[in-house]
């Protein structure tokens, strides 16, 4: 077996497995820690307890008005390379067979001199928070390893793939097969460290929105 | 770090599963065992939910007036992060085994004192900005229960609270409150109703209200004298605030509300009325059921939207007090309106006055903090930094032009008053509740 055999093979599967499992006892985890019940009488029914999440859950996704001036440009910043990567993940043509293929659907993808620009702008967005992190004293503060390796791995990915499409440095087939061994990389890093928040952040909005607007309270 | 900093030996009366007599550094690890075996899965799950962003900074008004990052308000609980990794997430005998997470130490924690205290308002408004949602207010009064078991809460705040638990009043007074609360009836000729035996509504009074504002107190008499309600203070549960909420001792905190909910059940009261004062107000709406481990059997109600009520309701009419106050801004408490849910009720009580509002630049439920919050007023040692954050907000007052500052929350009186003297500020802040007492329409002069 080749070393691209190897990564799309059992390279990807085995990591895929530890991403699954890994994935489940993240959350699952959490169900054995004590949940409280909160004997207080609420503000709010239940419906709009939901609603509060739900709204909380959209809300959360831009500044408010009054931290927009002091915020804006770092959210802007950090959505900016998100929408990047998905476009990329999702929608290059090459991902949406191999994707597609695993759960059985296909979807239009962009055209790949799209693709290019949106990964070499993402790259560059992706480097900008890198800066930002080294170099803003408070988000410098607080991070740590998690941090700094997901950064790295998830570059890598992108770098690869970049590297893979443009076909340079090596040969496609070696290329590729790198590419795909950082995606390997990824998925096996992926339940240890705070890329677990694209599992969490709309339950996450939508908990603590629901429970503050159960108080009535702002959210 | 000064001294003052310093570990407080007997602070935390409530037994450690560390015996006899610990030392710091078995207490802080014995501490941190039982936060992280207390933890919940919402807590675990708000802690797991952050990406280290840093945007909270953003909204904490000592932040934004030092740019010290150390005031970011999830760095605050840094500590009991590393805790709970270590002793209880998903990972913990991984983190343990590799030495990923080191144990908590004391001098760690005696740094975290003053973040968590001198430096937290409670205020919420970090919980408003989190992009993950992270309620992250709670999580900083969890980290100071931990704090507290510790024996790492600030001796004003421990002192206090372990005085009310035991007597009923945070501090030794000239004369019991009781006695002051009779004779603030006599100074302002209204009637205080006092241990009636059966009752629709028990009422109870700020501390600081009696000690500074004796006229709020009255006004609160007064009111409810007024609408002609049914209601009662109780001897042996006087005082509103909570300080074993403040000072982070969970077992403190349900003693002083048992005192509370014993007497309104012992006189049948259907309402339990928190005057003027924020933290009260949450520590019985939000909390005190918890720490009871049942429902409560009365409702808990702030006199603001007690008093919202009886306007939507029509039993309360108010003069129009425009020409007496003039333009009026209105000082939101945090523990009451953002935190609280007490949204409406301030500006709905504003309108029936008729006044003329100017509000400031940040209001309602994105209020800053008067500074005070959180036990920060009690702590004389956390001044210099209360007063640098605490400019934001009397800059925001001063530039609304407003003649008049109202709030409904005798600390954030307390506070402001504390800043008038402190740099020479022109403002005096007046109480809502005393604006609708003095505005009162008799049932023979309504139209």
């Amino acid at each position: 077996m080749d070393l691209l055999g190897f990564a799309r093979g059992p390279g990807f599967w085995g990591a895929f497995a530890v991403f699954c499992a890994g994935v489940v006892w993240r959350i699952v985890s959490f169900a054995l820690l004590r949940i409280r019940h909160d004997w207080n009488r609420p503000r709010a029914g239940l419906a709009r307890s939901v609603a509060g999440g739900v709204l909380a859950t959209a809300t959360r996704s831009y500044p408010h008005r009054e931290f927009i001036g002091r915020t804006g440009a770092g959210e802007a910043l950090g959505y900016s390379y998100h929408l990047g990567l998905f476009a990329v993940v999702l929608l290059f043509t090459p991902h949406i067979a191999f994707l597609g293929g695993l759960v059985g659907l296909r979807w239009p993808g962009l055209p790949s001199s799209l693709i290019t620009v949106i990964s070499v702008l993402t790259v560059g967005l992706f480097l900008a928070v890198l800066f930002r992190r080294v170099t803003n004293p408070v988000i410098r503060m607080l991070s740590n390893f998690d941090d700094y390796f997901s950064w790295c791995i998830t570059m890598l990915v992108m770098a690869t793939g970049i590297a893979a499409t443009a076909h340079i440095g090596a040969r496609y087939e070696t290329l590729l097969a790198v590419h795909v061994l950082s995606v390997d990389a990824l998925l096996l890093w992926f339940p240890f460290g705070k890329l677990m928040h694209a599992f969490y952040i709309f339950p996450s909005r939508a908990l603590n929105g629901g429970l503050l607007s159960r108080k009535g309270a702002a959210s | 770090m000064s001294t003052a900093l310093a570990l407080i030996p007997d602070a935390a009366p409530a037994p450690l599963p560390v015996a006899p007599d610990p030392t710091p550094a078995a207490r802080v690890a014995a501490a941190m065992r039982g936060f992280a075996a207390e933890i919940g899965a919402l807590s675990a799950f708000r802690m797991e939910s952050c990406i280290h962003c840093g945007i909270c900074a953003e909204s904490c008004h000592y932040y934004i007036a030092t740019e010290d990052p150390r005031y970011t308000p999830i760095w605050k609980i840094e500590p009991f992060k590393q805790a709970y990794k270590r002793e209880s997430s998903s990972f913990a005998p991984v983190m343990r085994a590799l030495g990923l997470k080191r144990a908590v130490t004391a001098t760690q924690l005696q740094e975290w004192q003053h973040l968590l205290f001198d430096s937290c308002n409670l205020c919420g408004r970090c919980s408003l900005i989190c992009p993950m949602g992270i309620d992250i207010a709670s999580l900083i009064e969890q980290a100071r229960h931990a704090m507290f078991d510790a024996g790492l809460a600030p001796s004003e705040l421990y002192e206090k609270a372990a005085h009310q638990a035991r007597t009923g009043q945070p501090e030794s007074s000239s004369e019991p409150y009781r006695d002051q609360l009779l004779a603030i009836g006599r100074k302002f000729g209204v009637a205080i109703p006092l241990d009636v035996a059966k009752v629709d509504v028990m009422l109870c009074v700020a501390r600081t209200d009696i000690e500074r504002y004796p006229a709020a107190v009255a006004a609160l008499a007064r009111v409810m004298g007024h609408l002609g309600v049914s209601c009662t203070f109780r001897s042996d549960a006087l005082v509103a605030e909570n300080y074993g909420y403040l000072a982070g001792g969970k077992d403190l905190q349900r003693q002083i509300s048992r005192r509370l909910i014993d007497e309104a059940i012992a006189c049948g009261a259907g309402t339990l009325l928190v005057p003027e004062c924020g933290h009260a107000y949450s520590a019985l709406r939000w909390e005190a059921a918890d720490l009871y481990g049942k429902p409560l059997p009365f409702v808990v109600r702030h006199v603001t939207e007690y008093l919202a009520d009886a306007l939507r309701g029509g039993t309360l009419h108010l003069r129009n007090a425009g020409e007496e106050t003039g333009s009026v801004t209105f000082h939101d408490p945090c523990e009451l309106v953002r935190k609280g849910g007490v949204r409406s009720a301030p500006r709905a009580i504003l309108k029936a006055l008729g006044v003329t509002m100017n509000e400031l630049l940040n209001h309602g439920d994105f209020a800053f903090c008067c500074g005070g919050g959180g036990g920060v007023i009690d702590m004389p040692r956390a001044a210099p930094l209360r007063y640098r954050a605490m400019e934001i907000k009397l800059r925001e007052i001063d530039d609304t032009g407003a003649r008049t500052l109202l709030t409904s929350c005798s600390d954030c009186r307390r506070t402001f008053d504390d800043a008038r003297v402190h740099f020479d500020w022109d403002k005096s802040p007046g109480s809502l509740l005393e604006l609708v007492a003095a505005n009162l329409v008799t049932v023979a002069a309504r139209p």
